[in-house]
């Protein structure tokens, strides 16, 4: 039976692609579970290890010789305004580079060294950018070792990944969009403005959480531009206890500046160098406290993505997707 | 090649001795035609001849890439848009432009009606919703999407997406308008709808089509120009073209034996 051969050939040479399929199926599974299994377990027991200390006394304490009176207090305050600074400089910066170079630089010989270049910074090790901040922002500059100073360390750091984001999020917009705005008589800022941003803003956020998160967690160059890895006091408050809560004067210009920027000078420390003090101390105790803060870091960083989701999808809506 | 006097044609536009280069190809050849004002003039010829290259010199698209160049002129109402001083933008605000494939913005049906009017500066809102009004009308589109003007463009059919763009490009009133293979991408019933609201704008505007099929440009144009290799072989009134060519080419071309 000639078509009955034909057949069964037909069969065990789809049943042979058939299991190639399978077990690369299995082994991608197997991988995946791996990554997962380790996450969960090292989340896990930081969690499960850290949560007796885990109260409201250990958010609102500062460090201290007894372990079990140590708080992070100046850390998370630390980490948070870091941070800020980080995302208001590095974040404009990123995205308006990104738009230059991906819609009105030239592309020719330097647009390419710039490109290699950028890339290539996106893989610099994060200390080498913490010698640079300490010889510029601290010696140059005179910042100080202060909250702005390693706010702008870690905005250099996230600059590129930032940049490289928001060009290959402008190359997926299709050009038929541009097109269609530029045929209706639209300039080139319109059209960036009023289509190809919004059409890949969602994909410059999630370059812009992966830039964030990985800052959050850079102990390296913060050290190296000199944070304390013990502090008792936090930044003098922008705001006035009573209404009208902002530091207004009397006469020209109105507002005491100095005051309400004040904090960007201040000494502070942040979670991963507190965290690292706790882990390098013989005490066991405080191996527990060290636990708590990867705790606390974790969920600050996932607060901080599940900002810029919420962000996106606001974004989205007023696009009318 | 028709004689303007004799037929009491009123060109639009002009296109003098245009010669168009991608770089160092050499892709539009000494092109001389004129489009007459309020009538449909089907640009035909096989693949790669140049037809959608010429279609985007009217309102220069091709000054968004590097490396295009233009020689000779094309003259809208005696003014060469090809011009030195003349900024592209200008240009494509008196002549709008429907793609192949149709490309409405991720907004709302509204705001891609809207669009054209906004870049113009109109904020009324009584206004923008009286021109839109106009414009979905026109496009044979406002019965089917009055009662979801503020849903996304992109749930329409492919279709009602390229008679929103048509209702897109008719919004501000456009001298001319040029269609690239409008219906390329749509379904036959789609491409008789869209036939038969460009055989209706021809009465408020003058248009200038894209088209490779051969029966499109005999159900809708006025006038056909074929084109081969980059160049124009004849220009005439359709029915002319396609009873009596005077070109062997145009001649093969239409009984299909090239293409």
């Amino acid at each position: 039976m000639l078509i009955s051969d034909n057949l069964k050939e037909v069969r065990t040479q789809v049943q042979r692609r058939q299991l190639a399929n399978g077990i690369f199926a299995m082994i991608g599974l197997l991988t995946i579970l791996v990554a997962l299994i380790i996450l969960l377990g090292l989340t896990l027991q930081l969690l499960i290890q850290g949560a007796p200390r885990l109260s409201w006394d250990f958010f609102t304490s500062f460090p201290s010789r007894k372990p079990e009176q140590a708080g992070i207090l100046s850390a998370w305050v630390g980490t948070s305004l870091v941070m800020l600074v980080t995302a208001l400089a590095a974040v404009p910066l990123g995205i308006a580079a990104g738009i230059y170079l991906e819609e009105y630089a030239r592309k020719n010989w330097v647009a390419d060294i710039i490109e290699i270049n950028v890339t290539n910074l996106a893989g610099v090790p994060s200390i080498v950018y913490g010698l640079l901040a300490l010889g510029l922002f601290v010696y140059q500059f005179k910042l100080g070792e202060s909250i702005q100073t390693a706010g702008l360390t870690l905005a250099l750091l996230i600059l590129p990944i930032v940049i490289v984001t928001t060009r290959e999020a402008l190359r997926a917009v299709p050009n038929s969009l541009r097109e269609a705005a530029y045929a209706l008589g639209a300039t080139k800022w319109q059209t960036i403005w009023d289509h190809v941003l919004p059409c890949g803003l969602g994909s410059i956020m999630t370059g812009v959480i992966v830039a964030l998160s990985r800052a959050i967690g850079e102990t390296a160059p913060v050290i190296t531009i000199g944070a304390l890895t013990f502090i008792a006091f936090l930044p003098d408050s922008p705001l006035n206890q009573e209404f009208p809560y902002l530091p207004l004067t009397g006469s020209f210009p109105w507002i005491n500046f100095e005051q309400l920027f004040g904090w960007l000078g201040a000494a502070f420390t942040v979670m991963p160098i507190q965290m690292f003090n706790w882990v390098s101390r013989p005490n066991p105790e405080f191996q527990l406290n060290a636990a708590a803060a990867g705790t606390v870091l974790i969920a600050m960083t996932l607060v901080m993505n599940g900002m810029a989701i919420y962000l996106r999808f606001l974004f989205r809506r007023g696009v009318k997707w | 090649m028709v004689d303007m006097e004799v037929n009491q044609i009123q060109p639009k536009a002009e296109v003098q001795n245009l010669n168009f280069y991608y770089g160092s190809f050499h892709a539009l050849k000494n092109i001389n035609l004129f489009v007459p004002a309020n009538k449909v003039t089907a640009l035909i010829g096989p693949s790669g001849c140049g037809k959608t290259t010429l279609l985007r010199c009217f309102n220069r698209m091709h000054d968004l890439y590097p490396g295009n160049r233009y020689e000779g002129s094309i003259l809208i109402d005696s003014i060469n848009t090809l011009g030195r001083g003349v900024d592209p933008i200008e240009v494509r605000m008196r002549v709008s432009m429907v793609f192949q494939r149709p490309n409405p913005f991720p907004k709302s049906i509204y705001e891609n009606v809207a669009y054209g009017l906004r870049l113009r500066g109109v904020n009324n809102r009584l206004l923008l919703d009286e021109k839109v009004e106009d414009a979905l009308v026109a496009s044979a589109l406002w019965d089917e999407v009055k009662n979801r003007l503020f849903e996304s463009a992109l749930n329409l059919s492919g279709g009602q997406q390229q008679r929103l763009c048509i209702a897109r490009a008719l919004v501000t009133d456009p001298e001319m308008i040029l269609f690239d293979e409008p219906t390329s991408a749509l379904d036959p019933i789609a491409t008789t709808s869209i036939e038969e609201l460009v055989l209706e704008l021809k009465k408020r505007v003058t248009i200038l089509i894209v088209t490779h099929s051969m029966h499109q440009a005999a159900r809708l144009s006025d006038y056909t120009a074929f084109m081969y290799l980059g160049e124009m072989m004849e220009f005439d009134q359709t029915k002319t073209i396609f009873t009596t060519p005077a070109n062997k080419k145009t001649e093969e071309y239409i009984s299909g034996r090239i293409g």
